[in-house]
């Protein structure tokens, strides 16, 4: 086996693919935050992948810095969203969040 | 293969030195101890009749902790419960992979880099190992299944990532003066002068980094000031309530092994490694022959001198036991006699007409002997520290984190680089 | 061979905790699971000679933003043992969806020629950071406003209106410098 390219994308492939059905089917809050983080961390693969196979430079692995990067002020803001709706309405579950008041 | 053997002799020599100062330290805590608050420590156990000043505590404490029963909660979360004191133990020890503990060492010729993994971005896989230890804490805190043992565990992640940022920013500022993230080029940036008589230590380049840096450090291996996730008087003892037996035992030696790493760290960043002041590895070289020599006849008169202590004290406590405790003294005053005695027969050898493959190997084991002493000091540091000062309040921690220590670390770190871009 | 063997490895460290993450129904396991996946995604990253990358991986997601997630999981006494995390009727779109999802993309991977060639992997520390000062300066100086601006929000956000009490989210200020 030959390790290149197909292999790390193929990867990527899959951690996106279970990031999205995370998002899609959980109901807790952080759960779907974590869907994300997978979905996330599919992307930087792929960026750093083909920096090193296609590109051979390390544009790509800039990217991927900005986006890890991004990623912690996401889930800052996001996690301090999810406490502050425990807060609020006493349950972490997106779905039942549903009034626009208290 | 050769470097396959040559990374496993420095996780061997690692290993060694980690379980060893882990042992000694704990005799260090008690008596330091005992010596700060005035009183004798432990001095009773014994082989023999032999105490070793209470070096056996250590021993006896191992066996009882292997002997003892292991109790767990019944409502634990066994998995996590049971991964996490290795987890804790297995991160404190692989902060090491990255420290220079060496120049180099010559081996049948080859050049050997005392270091088991010279990465390009060490200072970066020291901070983020140090961001795993939290994992090991929160595991247990939230397995054990106790609100005290949780409120520990919540403790010790809001603490870590607080000082993990001031570390950092302390760090970045060493990066800045010598342009580096490898701690090899680190240590070997700190062995040259300033205006021809000061060492580029970290400590001197950068000392507001050096407070900075330390108080996180203290921070980060949680003790005293600083060991709120185990404030035994307010939540118990915090995330090791629920452990017993070996598994506490893990916790127990990864807290000495986090200090250890923690007064290598010290060591390493700020006060030169294991370089030797004014002594940079050329002249030792050339001098090994008078530095070794010089070296013998000191360690012959100091055991001279502690033999000579043991056996005044045999005399005056001659028969004052009645039992196998009289025997120790002499005892003793034979072992130090016999370290002078090797110290004076290496003397025949004549050190001074040494080669220079000796003169090579001279300098390496004085560079290694150099960082263990460095280490050993900043441990005892720690100790000091924990039997001075009190502990904080939860609320003063986080305000000292995040309103005083940021800011300063910014300064620092914009300060510095305003000097570096003038100078 | 020693190589590949460690791709697979790696691999599997990726995609099975990963796959735990998605269908756990606790959700201190996901998170707990997570971290081996975020693990795996930094072996990958090293495997391709991103060191840098992948201590920053290791640094930010690992010892940051995952220490946030468990800690904030823990705060809000997700529900221990009750297993309400699933609805069915979520369940089979979601798993049409991602199905597609990933067909497009394995049916892409594999029919695209992405003209891949071998080369050695290149240090990268001293480059990156001539990058981000040099031709990424824009970036860079914008990626910082807004964690400061994501911590500001983050310290409101989670501000009680009777008492004001320590941000405990600020993971993200370790890469603000």
């Amino acid at each position: 086996m030959n390790v290149g390219l197909p292999h790390f994308l193929t990867i990527s492939a899959v951690l996106f693919a279970l990031g999205l059905f995370a998002v899609m089917s959980r109901r807790n809050a952080i759960g779907i935050l974590m869907g994300v983080e997978l979905m996330l961390n599919a992307a930087n693969i792929n960026f750093v992948a083909f920096s090193r196979y296609v590109q051979h430079g390390i544009d790509g692995q800039i990217m991927a810095a900005f986006v890890i990067v991004l990623a912690a002020a996401e889930a800052a803001v996001a996690l301090a969203i999810v406490l502050a709706m425990f807060r609020n309405f006493g349950t972490v579950h997106a779905d039942t969040v549903q009034s626009l008041k208290r | 293969m050769t470097i396959v053997f040559d990374t496993l002799a420095k996780i061997g020599f690692f290993f060694v030195l980690i379980m060893g100062l882990v042992v000694v330290l704990i005799w260090m805590e008690r008596k330091g101890a005992a010596f700060i608050q005035d009183r004798t420590g432990p001095n009773r156990a014994s082989i023999g009749g032999v105490r070793l000043a209470g070096l056996v505590h250590p021993v006896a404490d191992v066996f009882k902790l292997l002997f003892k029963e292991d109790v767990a909660p019944a409502n634990r979360h066994a998995a996590l419960y049971n991964l996490a004191p290795w987890l804790v133990m297995t991160v404190a020890m692989s902060t090491y992979a990255v420290i220079p503990f060496g120049d180099y060492l010559t081996v049948a010729g080859r050049r050997v880099p005392l270091v088991a993994a010279d990465l390009s971005v060490g200072l970066l896989y020291v901070l983020a190992i140090a961001s795993l230890a939290t994992y090991g804490v929160v595991m247990a805190g939230w397995a054990s299944n106790n609100k005290f043992t949780f409120l520990g565990g919540i403790r010790a992640t809001s603490q870590m990532i607080s000082y993990e940022i001031s570390m950092g920013l302390a760090l970045m500022g060493l990066v800045l003066v010598f342009s580096s993230l490898r701690l090899t080029d680190i240590v070997a940036g700190q062995g040259d002068l300033i205006w021809g008589f000061l060492p580029k230590w970290g400590v001197v380049v950068q000392p507001l980094g050096f407070i900075l840096f330390i108080v996180a450090v203290f921070a980060e291996t949680n003790r005293n000031p600083f060991d709120l996730p185990e404030g035994e008087s307010e939540i118990v003892a915090g995330f090791h309530l629920e452990y017993s037996s070996m598994k506490f035992a893990l916790f127990f030696m990864a807290e000495y092994a986090h200090m250890v790493i923690g007064a290598s760290l010290i060591a390493t960043f700020y006060f030169g490694g294991y370089q030797i002041p004014w002594l940079p590895r050329p002249l030792i070289e050339a001098n090994a022959g008078l530095i070794l020599t010089l070296k013998l006849i000191g360690v012959a008169l100091i055991s001279m001198m502690i033999a000579m202590l043991f056996f005044r004290r045999a005399q005056k406590e001659k028969g004052k036991f009645g039992d196998a405790r009289d025997r120790e003294p002499v005892l003793g005053a034979g072992l130090w006699v016999l370290v002078a005695g090797g110290a004076l027969a290496g003397l025949v050898l004549k050190p001074w007409t040494i080669g220079p493959v000796g003169a090579d190997m001279v300098a390496s084991l004085l560079q290694v002997m150099a960082f263990v002493a460095k280490v050993v000091f900043f441990a005892w540091l720690f100790i000091w520290v924990r039997w001075t000062l009190p502990r904080f309040r939860y609320d003063q921690l986080m305000h000292l984190g995040w309103k005083v220590w940021l800011p300063l670390g910014l300064a620092n770190l914009v300060v510095t680089a305003l000097v570096m871009a003038i100078v | 061979m020693t190589s590949d063997l460690v791709f697979i490895l790696l691999a599997l460290l990726t995609i099975v905790p990963a796959v735990w993450v998605v269908f756990s129904p606790n959700i201190v396991h996901a998170g707990f699971a997570l971290l081996f996946t975020l693990f795996g995604v930094a072996g990958l990253y090293a495997y391709m000679g991103a060191d840098f990358i992948a201590v920053t991986q290791m640094m930010v997601y690992i010892g940051g933003v995952l220490v946030l997630v468990l800690f904030t999981v823990m705060m809000t006494r997700v529900p221990l043992g009750k297993r309400a995390n699933y609805g069915l009727d979520r369940f089979v779109p979601a798993g049409v969806l991602s199905l597609a999802v990933f067909g497009l993309l394995y049916k892409s991977i594999t029919s695209v020629d992405w003209g891949a060639g071998h080369t050695e992997a290149v240090p990268t520390v001293a480059e990156i950071g001539t990058n981000f000062m040099t031709n990424y300066i824009f970036p860079f100086e914008y990626v910082s406003l807004v964690l400061l601006a994501a911590m500001i929000g983050a310290a409101i956000l989670i501000r009680e209106e009777k008492f004001s009490e320590d941000e405990p989210e600020n993971g993200e200020t370790e890469v603000q410098s």
